[in-house]
């Protein structure tokens, strides 16, 4: 399946069809991650029924500590 | 028009101008945290000629900062400097017009109320998540804005919260990372500090010299290595019951009930042990006390750092302890009170 990830065209494997999957697929997973699929920010909630599909357009930002 | 024309390309950028660097030199930044990005924005703010900068640490200079801490040299870390005394050194050699205070301490709830008092805006370079709440909180409560920054390996995130306006970090965050997150052990390259540094002074910029309208609303982050980056705008994020910024805001982390006295230091090996009241020690009595239970002393004017055998305690004026050499806080409790008392 192909997607727009933070403006960038991907490949990823078929298994991936959650936004949690796709988040473990960038073993981001367990951090606190802000999603956003084709113009809309999801709740966090809802990350695992979301489902993803062929050309979907995501923004993902995950929040670090360091300083 | 500043004198010897220091500031002129600053006012030749239309979007400052002359009335806008008068602005900035009316000003008071407080730049929490003195390690790569507060050196960093305390660098660039003392430059742009900011009125006053209050910059404030709870650590000492370590060989390992001088990679990426740009205020730091080498004397600094053989001697041990705290962080924010080597800091004032440093900036007033850049700009002696500018009014620089440097605080030795660990900011929580009870110091961020008085550090507060007359700030224009705060700038978030701390290294963990217990302190960027409590600021969060304190910036809703006086109404000053802040702008985190936060950065690992080659990636970097940046949020300007504007009270009353934007989205606060409990409405984007709900939860507070705990333990492993707060701790990135993945290391670091200077230029993502660069480019946070970066995303942080603009905004800094921006807010200071009046153009709000300038500021960017969305939530940044990128990666320098991967080539990525990402913007998300986040205003809708903006929760009615937050607790911090919502319609009955209960500041939760300004709660000192919520408050550790003990904390382990991010990628250090260390761990530090606060009393429950400030002290004003003497740190030759102290060291003295120290050299009679064995093992080595050494003492600058700030703070004292005790050997004995693989266990290193370095003691501060203001009564805390870094336990070096340990991430177990009840170890750390342990060898503090065997020695400390
Ligand atoms: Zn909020």
């Amino acid at each position: 399946m192909e997607l727009i990830v933070n403006g960038d065209k991907i490949e990823v494997p078929g298994s991936v069809s959650t936004v949690t999957n796709l988040l473990e697929h960038f073993d981001i997973d367990k951090k606190v991650v802000i999603v956003e699929v084709n113009g809309d920010i999801l709740e966090k909630d809802n990350h695992q029924e979301r489902k993803i599909s062929d050309g979907d357009k995501i923004e993902l930002v995950h929040f670090v500590g360091g300083g | 028009m500043s004198v010897n024309g220091r500031y002129s390309r600053q006012e030749l950028f239309s979007p400052i101008g002359v009335e806008g660097q008068q602005q900035i030199m009316d000003k008071h930044v407080l730049v929490i945290g003195a390690g790569a990005l507060g050196t960093g924005s305390a660098e660039a703010l003392v430059r742009a000629g900011v009125g006053k900068l209050t910059i404030v640490d709870r650590d000492y200079v370590e060989w390992s900062n001088l990679q990426r801490q740009q205020l730091y040299v080498e004397a600094d870390a053989e001697e041990r400097i705290p962080k924010a005394a080597a800091a004032e050194k440093r900036l007033k050699q850049i700009n002696s017009e500018v009014v620089i205070e440097a605080k030795i301490m660990d900011v929580s709830i009870a110091e961020i109320e008085d550090l507060v008092i007359g700030v224009d805006l705060i700038m978030d370079a701390t290294d963990n998540f217990d302190t960027r709440m409590t600021i969060n909180d304190i910036s809703q409560k006086a109404g000053i804005p802040w702008i985190y920054g936060a950065c690992v390996s080659s990636y970097g995130i940046s949020y300007t919260v504007l009270p009353g306006e934007t989205p606060c970090l409990n409405c984007l965050m709900e939860t507070v990372p705990m333990g492993g997150m707060t701790c990135d052990t993945a290391g670091i390259i200077s230029p993502a500090v660069q480019m946070v540094v970066a995303y942080q002074t603009s905004e800094a910029l921006k807010i200071l010299s009046g153009d709000t309208a300038a500021i960017r609303r969305k939530l940044v982050s990128f990666d320098l290595w991967r080539n990525q980056h990402a913007a998300i705008n986040v205003e809708k994020m903006k929760k009615p019951g937050c607790l911090s910024c919502g319609e009955k805001p209960e500041y939760p982390y300004l709660n000192t009930d919520n408050q550790t006295k003990t904390a382990v230091l991010c990628g250090r090996d260390t761990v530090q042990i606060r009393p429950p009241e400030r002290q004003d020690l003497n740190l030759e009595s102290t060291a003295g006390l120290l050299a009679k239970q064995g093992g080595k002393v050494v003492k600058n004017d700030f703070l004292l750092s005790f050997t004995a055998g693989e266990q290193r305690l370095v003691v501060f004026q203001d009564g805390r302890v870094l336990v070096h050499g340990t991430k177990d806080i009840s170890e750390a409790r342990k060898l503090y009170h065997r020695y400390l008392g």
